[in-house]
């Protein structure tokens, strides 16, 4: 079982390395002057459109991102918690269909809640 | 997997790599067995997706081409297929510019770490009979882990090209992403229940022990996945992200070069593990009634993972973008509900098929009652919310037209000059 995961990280070398290789190509035909390198200040510029950029685009985000953001927190973790009872459910049988049914109907209830609220749509 | 076939079976290629390691085992070297078995996994990935990327370059544009009633990339090769083997080389050469009021380190980082997930999930994912790099007790919810990283690494692309149509695309990412996680997972809830396992290869064998894919008995989580996955790699009709129109190129507007053609690259590569993975959970991965007998099953597995992309290809060609709006109150009042009440469903029949203890012939008349109850579900919540024909506008006739038209009060030289002054 250890040894799976240790075959993961051979993975992780492998995620790394694609990439890697790729940017190490170009950054050697750099090397020998196939690929241009000649920055200036308009080229380095951020791109808005053609005209100066106005301000840093680090600043206050609307907030409808973050309602969704908190949904998705409550929801997920609630479901996530499902996946070992849909592996138990062949020994437990009705038992934990029942089970299961009172933890989705108490998730249905903040669903409900949340619908009403309007948290569901886009403002 | 069969213990006794001999390594040179190629219909599974595990065959021949456990021929390998079995010599390396009787001769006593286990750490090196062991390091050699990882090293020929990670080598089969590496190599897969790079060639599976510079084919699906060429497979996309020339179906793109062929919905869009044009020739595609023809001229490079016997019909175009060197295309994206040119493209690679151009985009090495170009120049690679970092924006100058962004932050450098994880401008840099993003692109690099943009493959992990990718590949972290090809890991779990049975290519053949028994071609797994490591089949985790866990990989449903694995598969669900490493695809939540994403789109922290779009996210870092976007924070630190400090460019506001970055910035904005990398939040829609996220509102995208975990707006859709949440009916893939539920859908994908389905498929572990019944199959009882997580592991993708006892999914598999499920499949093949009853005789059945699980497209059969589960067409909703079926199409409930299709639609969040598509939007949880952000191709079109859910590409928001990197709407061209609106927001020029989303969080990778600021990346030139070949940093640029990773980000590209890499949401090809998404787009066919997707299609493998629909394989794996309703199409019965390589087992296909009794075909992998005569074909590989691994050859089997790539048809089925290819057809899967070209349906992500086919979408992208045919259907219009959806606005944030009505793509995330689509996940939130339509697609959750809908899983869940079918989550219930197939639990109920799972308790029931086991409290009985009833063969496996019962899952006939469930897949019937499923296929009927995702009909009557559907039309039943569409009925329920009033969603139909909500958005089409009222045809207008030819009077009314003219009737408007004549309604428009002209302009008099009386009323410009008593409204304006003079225009200088």
């Amino acid at each position: 079982m250890l040894g799976q995961w240790g075959h993961m990280g051979f993975l992780v070398v492998v995620g790394l390395s694609l990439p890697a290789v790729a940017l190490v190509i170009s950054f050697l035909l750099g090397l020998v002057k196939i690929r241009p390198k000649d920055p200036n200040a308009i080229k380095q510029d951020t791109y808005e459109c053609g005209i100066e950029a106005e301000g840093s685009a680090w600043v206050q985000f609307h907030s409808g991102y973050y309602v969704f953001a908190l949904l998705f927190v409550v929801f997920d973790i609630e479901t996530v918690f499902l996946y070992p009872w849909a592996v138990a459910l062949r020994q437990e049988k009705l038992f934990a269909f029942v089970d299961a049914l009172l933890f989705i109907a108490i998730l249905g209830v903040g669903y409900v809640y949340a619908w009403r609220k309007r948290a569901f749509e886009w403002r | 997997m069969n213990v006794l076939a001999n390594w040179w079976d190629l219909r599974s290629l595990a065959n021949p790599v456990n021929g390998l390691l079995g010599w390396l085992r009787d001769k006593g070297w286990d750490e090196i067995a062991y390091i050699v078995s990882g090293s020929i996994g990670a080598a089969a990935i590496g190599l897969f997706l790079g060639v599976a990327m510079l084919a699906l370059i060429w497979v996309e544009r020339r179906v793109i081409a062929r919905i869009q009633i044009r020739r595609g990339p023809n001229r490079v090769g016997p019909q175009g297929l060197l295309q994206p083997v040119a493209d690679a080389i151009k985009l090495m050469q170009k120049e690679s510019l970092t924006p100058r009021l962004g932050d450098k380190w994880v401008f840099w980082l993003a692109p690099l770490l943009l493959f992990i997930p990718t590949v972290l999930t090809l890991g779990v994912v049975p290519f053949g009979d028994g071609m797994t790099v490591a089949d985790l007790n866990v990989g449903v919810l694995f598969i669900i882990a490493v695809g939540s990283v994403m789109p922290l690494v779009v996210f870092m692309a976007g924070w630190s090209s400090n460019n506001k149509y970055s910035l904005l695309g990398a939040m829609r990412t996220i509102a995208m992403v975990l707006s859709y996680e949440l009916p893939a997972v539920i859908s994908l809830l389905s498929v572990v229940v019944l199959t009882g396992s997580m592991q993708l290869g006892e999914i598999i064998n499920f499949q093949k022990d009853h005789n059945t894919w699980n497209v059969f008995l589960l067409p909703l989580p079926f199409a409930i996945y299709l639609i969040a996955s598509l939007a949880e790699i952000g191709r079109s009709p859910y590409d928001i992200a990197e709407a061209e129109s609106e927001i020029v190129a989303g969080y990778h507007t600021e990346y030139s070069g070949m940093k640029f053609g990773l980000f590209y690259a890499v949401e090809l590569a998404n787009a066919l593990i997707i299609g493998g993975l629909f394989a794996v959970f309703f199409f019965g991965g390589w087992w296909t009634y009794y075909l992998d007998v005569i074909i590989p099953s691994w050859v089997l597995f790539f048809v089925k993972m290819l057809l899967g992309y070209w349906l992500f290809v086919w979408a992208r060609g045919t259907v219009p973008r959806l606005r944030i709006d009505q793509s995330l109150k689509f996940s939130w009042q339509f697609l959750v509900p809908m899983g869940l009440l079918n989550v219930v469903l197939v639990a109920f029949e799972v308790a029931l098929w086991y409290q009985l203890d009833a063969p496996g012939i019962i899952l006939a008349p469930f897949a019937v009652i499923n296929w009927l109850l995702t009909a009557g579900l559907i039309v039943g919540y569409v009925r329920l919310l009033k969603l139909e024909h909500t958005q089409t506008p009222r045809r207008l006739t030819l009077t009314e037209d003219v009737g408007i038209v004549t309604h428009v009060p002209a302009p008099s030289a009386a009323g410009y000059s008593a409204a304006g002054g003079s225009p200088a």
